[in-house]
């Protein structure tokens, strides 16, 4: 059965990043989310391409939780996409049996939120600069819904970043909810 | 009688040791009281099996003592024992002085003469080194602050006794023997000052250059025996020298041992000699308890058990006081003094050289040997007495507290073997900082990693006391490269018997290897040529005409897969279905691989590359195609390699 949320977690250098550890942490003792930390399972790149497709089979909710480089993801992300969204599964014949499923890009940016726009120095906002990942959704049929970005990643205080990952702890949920996944979850425990 | 007296007095003292100290054990009294009631038993007053002379086999057991500190010096580098100069001076310096002076004043109050009651107060102030020492590290206390706070006072007493064996001959009230003396010379005060200063720098001097070289000549022939005769003939050495000049030989090896610390020699010494040192202190134990003058206790119980309880008062309160002073808590300022409060065996070899100077009369001599020895025997019970009783009531319920570990630089990884293998994963391990110990058994290797500024400990790691010596009790991991299966399997073993706290990593010639040492008890089992075989696997593809790309990334699923049905084989390993299932994947592995290969072929396809899906899977020659397509684009750079 396709259930609860799948959490890709794409980052070189977790152990320093303050902001997607306060992320993780927010999220990770929900009961429905399934976190799948990439760096950690696949040091050397070698993708295990069986286990990842069936990892997305088997939730609804999917989260790529990484850093903004160079306003795309970490390498090993790429190399993802490249793997496990093969013809035959996530689309062409035989494939598209990822639909239906939803798309989420959570993101950490280092510079401000007023630099994505047309007058900042990055020139675009960051829904834009993800289209590439929005595409990729639609193109395997999936939904991608609103991303999460968490804005000056480096430079905030603690107490911001705990709010940040309150936000997006409760992003989560409510995304969970609508999709059914709480009741379920909660049926199950009971 | 005569002729066998050796063998037979040996068999007297083995028989004794084997059979009173396995009891005693399990009595729960611990080793040493176990030795000292044998030889009360065997001795001269009680059963007489070891006739009148014990006295001379003492001096041969003393050696044990002497051992000892060698020993513990080898676990003192010099900046350590800087670090505690405080202590030695302080502590020491003040438990020496004002015992000395309460045990004079009593002496005094017996209406003796003030000389005599000096030599008796020098004489009683000190403990005893060889029963405190092996009493503690039986109960695992030595690395505690009254251990170490009980170390430094004897490490000052045996300072100590030189100005005393200086002092006693000015002391002397009666006529002089005429005998040769123990520690006695003929020489002049400032002839005897220019030797002594001579012997000890001369240990200085021959520890730092002249013992390195030697052991390293001797460790190269590889005999184990001649290693530790060597190590052996050292100590006896310095004993005799320090002897001749009448300083005290413990002191003299203690000084050896810290001059050896740093070198690499340093846990193989350990082992070698610390069978011996055990052996020769329960000797030294056993002849304490045959001295105990059991006639002299009947005829004068009540004077020899005053004695013997002022003698143990006075000690335990000014030590008690000391440590008080010194900040030490309740618990620990309790375990040194109860620890600290007996007679030594200086007191022994004092008594004789004063009787030899006249300053003690033989009938004190002899009374105060019982005392100092019926002190020393009960050490142990009023140890067991403070941790039983007194310590239980202190605490009020409370856990006790943990033993303070002692931070003397030890490292996180042994790195067993430092051949080849071991080099690249200890230098991989320290670039991230953490410190490897390195465990050699080979010492051409020692010298040669040496030139390059690493620094291997010479010593056989399939000893548990080698390990225990390198931290194996705080590392966390051990990292086996010894290149030999049998030592390797004996490795993994000790260190789940001893030492199961320790992450095993270990190295495998091949697979039949990999499983024995899985199977063993290892975390990580590496073979040795997987690594390498693979990646000329990769460069042979590449030969081929692979991309690196495809080349490492199917050299990289076979190591995968490989290693993953290592884990799952080696659970059968040995059994009839082992064969069948060991064809069968590797049989699955190779379809994987060609799977995965067929895979990204289908991830290129999907971006318009016209390669049609038959084609592809059509047959074997598909290889040589591609090999053959990919190559066309380099045709330049390959060719004159072609030709070649």
């Amino acid at each position: 059965m396709t259930t609860r949320v799948l959490l890709n977690l794409v980052h070189p250098i977790f152990e320093k990043s303050w902001a997607n550890q306060a992320m993780l942490e927010a999220v990770k003792d929900l009961k429905y989310v399934k976190v799948n930390d990439l760096y950690e399972e696949y040091p050397d790149y070698f993708i295990d391409i069986q286990r990842e497709q069936k990892l997305l089979l088997d939730h609804a909710l999917i989260v790529f939780q990484h850093p903004f480089y160079w306003y795309s993801s970490p390498s090993l992300l790429k190399e993802w996409q490249d793997l496990v969204l093969a013809e035959g599964f996530a689309y062409g014949e035989g494939g598209y049996q990822l639909a239906g499923r939803r798309w989420l890009s959570a993101i950490t940016a280092g510079a401000a939120e007023d630099s994505y726009t047309p007058h900042g120095f990055n020139n675009f906002s960051a829904d834009e600069l993800l289209r590439p990942f929005e595409q990729t959704a639609d193109f395997c049929g999936m939904e991608f819904v609103k991303p999460f970005v968490l804005y000056e990643a480096e430079t905030l205080s603690h107490s911001r970043i705990e709010k940040e990952a309150e936000r997006y702890r409760d992003y989560i949920q409510g995304l969970a909810t609508s999709l059914g996944l709480l009741e379920q979850s909660e049926e199950e425990a009971s | 009688m005569e002729e066998a007296g050796f063998l037979y007095q040996a068999l007297v003292f083995l028989l004794a040791a084997v059979v009173g100290v396995p009891i005693a054990k399990q009595l729960g009294l611990g080793s040493v009281l176990g030795y000292l009631i044998a030889g009360i038993i065997i001795g001269p007053f009680a059963l007489g099996l070891v006739g009148q002379d014990v006295t001379d086999i003492m001096h041969f057991a003393e050696f044990g003592v002497v051992m000892m500190l060698f020993l513990i010096g080898l676990e003192l580098q010099p900046k350590k024992l800087w670090k505690m100069r405080m202590p030695i001076l302080g502590l020491g310096g003040l438990q020496v002085v004002i015992t000395m002076v309460l045990l004079t004043l009593l002496a005094l109050a017996f209406d003796l003469h003030w000389k005599m009651a000096l030599a008796i107060g020098m004489i009683l102030a000190l403990s005893s080194t060889a029963i405190v020492l092996q009493t503690l590290s039986e109960k695992d206390l030595l690395r505690t602050d009254a251990g170490k706070s009980a170390f430094s006072v004897l490490l000052f007493q045996d300072i100590a006794v030189i100005p005393m064996l200086t002092l006693l001959p000015l002391l002397a009230t009666l006529p002089v023997e005429t005998s040769q003396s123990v520690g006695h010379t003929d020489l002049e005060a400032w002839q005897q000052a220019g030797l002594v200063f001579a012997i000890i720098s001369g240990i200085i001097l021959i520890g730092r250059y002249l013992v390195r070289p030697i052991f390293n000549w001797i460790a190269r022939t590889g005999l184990r025996e001649i290693f530790i005769a060597t190590s052996l003939l050292l100590v006896l050495s310095i004993t005799v020298a320090m002897q001749k000049v009448g300083l005290s030989p413990a002191l003299g090896a203690f000084l050896a041992g810290v001059v050896l610390a740093e070198s690499e020699y340093r846990h193989e010494l350990e082992v070698g000699l610390v069978t011996f040192k055990s052996l020769l202190l329960g000797l030294f134990f056993i002849t304490v308890g045959a001295s105990i003058n059991l006639e002299l206790l009947m005829q004068s119980p009540g004077l020899i058990l005053l004695l013997l309880v002022s003698l143990i008062a006075i000690k335990i309160i000014v030590l008690m006081i000391l440590a008080k002073q010194f900040k030490m808590s309740l618990i620990e300022n309790m375990l040194f003094s109860f620890a600290l409060a007996q007679g030594g065996e200086f007191a022994f070899v004092l008594f004789s050289f004063a009787s030899q100077n006249g300053v003690l009369s033989n009938d004190i001599i002899s009374l105060l040997t019982v005392v100092v020895a019926l002190s020393m025997a009960l050490t142990p019970v009023l140890l067991i007495i403070c941790e039983k009783l007194i310590i239980p009531r202190l605490s009020f319920g409370k856990e006790r507290r943990e033993f303070d570990k002692v931070d003397d630089g030890e490292t996180p990884v042994i790195v067993a073997g430092y051949g080849r293998f071991g080099q690249i994963v200890s230098r991989i391990l320290r670039s991230q900082g953490f410190d490897t110990t390195l465990l050699e058994y080979d010492a051409v290797q020692i010298d040669l990693v040496k030139k390059f500024g690493t620094k291997a400990y010479y010593g056989d790691v399939t000893n548990e006391e080698v390990l225990r010596a390198a931290g194996a009790d705080d590392a966390k991991m051990m990292v086996i490269a010894v290149g030999n299966q049998e030592k390797t399997l004996k490795v993994i073993d000790l260190c789940h018997k001893h030492f199961p706290h320790l992450k095993i990593y270990s190295r495998a010639k091949g697979r039949r290897e990999a499983y024995e040492q899985t199977k063993a008890g290892a975390d990580f089992v590496m073979r040795e040529t997987l690594g390498s075989a693979v990646i000329l696997g990769r460069e042979a593809l590449m030969g081929l005409g692979y991309r690196k790309y495809q080349a490492h990334r199917t050299a990289t699923a076979f190591y995968h897969y490989d290693s993953q049905h290592l884990e799952e084989l080696a659970e059968l390993w040995g059994d009839k279905q082992y064969v069948i299932k060991a064809a069968e994947r590797a049989e699955m592995l190779e379809a994987v691989l060609k799977a995965d290969q067929k895979d990204s072929n289908a991830m290129r396809r999907a971006w318009n590359t016209p390669v049609s899906l038959e084609e592809e899977e059509s047959d074997a020659s598909e290889l040589d195609d591609n090999a053959k397509g990919r190559q066309s684009g380099s045709e330049a750079k390959e060719q004159p390699e072609e030709k070649s």
